[in-house]
């Protein structure tokens, strides 16, 4: 079991790829997310925070960048002429999503279940099928100080979270230091999320819970082969099953977040730990010391 | 047929095809009981392939529904006690017709 301590020098800080995750959710991944940023900025570094939380993107509540500009994104989805469809049923058998049916020569397409691979398109034999554009979601592009900030918003009834995650890191840019907020949890689009990074951190609670999530977690990770390592957020409460469960598993744990009611109250109110309580700066510049990649 | 008529279409165990002239019938199991989206789709293709013309069932969602009707199959739906039972309902005229789907997307999902 390889120990994923990461020792981080000043110029490692740039062009490296930090994801924030969790299992559970609300453990404080953006918590420490945006206070990561908000420290590597303060020590002069180029610094980029990208929300993947598509679903409930919420860093910009406490960045509080200007929205410069935004795009939408859409994906491909089909569109059957059918005065050209001879009623085969190949996009029907090709489809493993049944996103596309052929019943009795008539095609039948369900948006929502698609997933653009654009094999119906492929395979029909009478070029029936088109490409059509579907709006998903939107990306928002700004400044908050000197943080680089960009956000993915999903639409509201919409089902297509990882690409909308893919085109959103798209746009990492080089030689900053990019933080990227993960979705909670640990399906798809949170394997979307941290796929390619350089360094994961999994912020975790000392509870049954945040514990029985964490571990899935790590599964997760190792599968990926990616490096990480703990966060202890609320530090204090609970019992000391991560703690006894990351020594044994060679699990680095990078930082220890006390339980402080002053810090869930600056939290409530939109603002960043280390500019209300600046005697935890020091927790996040250990913080920026411990990721070593060996 | 004494067995209870599923409140789920997409995501029923199996489907029982009955001639209701002679009540002969014949049993489908149901592959998609545990597949990870478009269950109800999936299962109404198996319906219509069964030559079903009306499908009775609890609940049906709106893509089973649409896949259905443009197949051009009757939906009935709120049938419930055993399948002998439902069909009985049938035959009296005491199901009625769905005009669309009657409840969401996933109903049975956490079943």
């Amino acid at each position: 079991m390889s120990n994923h301590t990461l020792v981080w020098t000043n110029d490692m800080l740039d062009g490296f790829v930090i994801a924030v995750a969790s299992g559970k959710g609300g453990t404080g991944k953006t918590t420490i997310a945006t206070n990561l940023a908000h420290y590597a900025a303060g020590l002069g570094k180029k610094v980029q925070y990208l929300d993947c939380d598509v679903e409930e993107p919420n860093g910009h509540i406490f960045l509080k960048p200007q929205i410069d500009h935004s795009q939408q994104v859409t994906v491909d989805i089909p569109q059957v002429d059918l005065e050209k469809c001879i009623g085969c049923g190949k996009c029907d058998e090709i489809c493993q999503y049944s996103a596309i049916i052929c019943i009795k020569e008539n095609v039948l397409t369900f948006e929502q279940l698609c997933h653009s691979c654009g094999g119906c398109m492929r395979v029909c034999p009478a070029d029936a099928i088109k490409q059509k554009p579907l709006n998903i979601g939107d990306i928002e592009f700004g400044k908050a100080g000197d943080i680089d900030f960009v956000h993915g918003k999903l639409r509201i009834g919409h089902v297509r979270t990882p690409s909308l995650i893919k085109k959103v890191k798209n746009h990492i840019k080089q030689n900053h230091l990019a933080i990227i907020d993960v979705p909670p949890g640990i399906s798809c689009p949170v394997v979307e999320a941290v796929k390619g990074t350089d360094f994961v951190l999994l912020v975790t609670e000392p509870t049954p819970f945040g514990f029985n999530d964490l571990k899935l977690a790590v599964e997760l990770l190792r599968e990926m082969n990616l490096p990480f390592a703990v966060v202890i957020n609320r530090y204090g409460i609970g019992n000391d099953e991560v703690e006894k469960y990351c020594k044994a598993e060679n699990i680095d744990i990078c930082l220890k977040l006390p339980d402080d009611r002053r810090i869930a109250e600056a939290y409530s109110s939109g603002r960043m730990i280390i500019d209300e309580l600046p005697e935890y700066k020091k927790h996040f510049a250990d913080l920026t010391k411990v990721i070593k990649v060996s | 047929m004494d067995s209870e008529v599923d409140p789920r279409f997409g995501r029923a165990a199996y489907f029982v095809i009955i001639d209701t002239e002679t009540m002969d019938f014949s049993v489908i199991e149901n592959e998609n009981v545990a597949a990870a989206g478009g269950a109800g789709i999936s299962s109404a293709k198996v319906v219509i392939d069964s030559g079903a013309e009306a499908v009775l069932t609890g609940n049906c969602g709106p893509n089973a529904e649409r896949t259905l009707s443009a197949a051009g199959l009757k939906l009935y739906t709120g049938a419930t006690g055993t399948v002998a039972e439902a069909v009985e309902l049938f035959k009296t005229g005491k199901l009625t017709e769905a005009a669309g789907p009657n409840v969401e997307s996933h109903f049975g999902m956490d079943k």
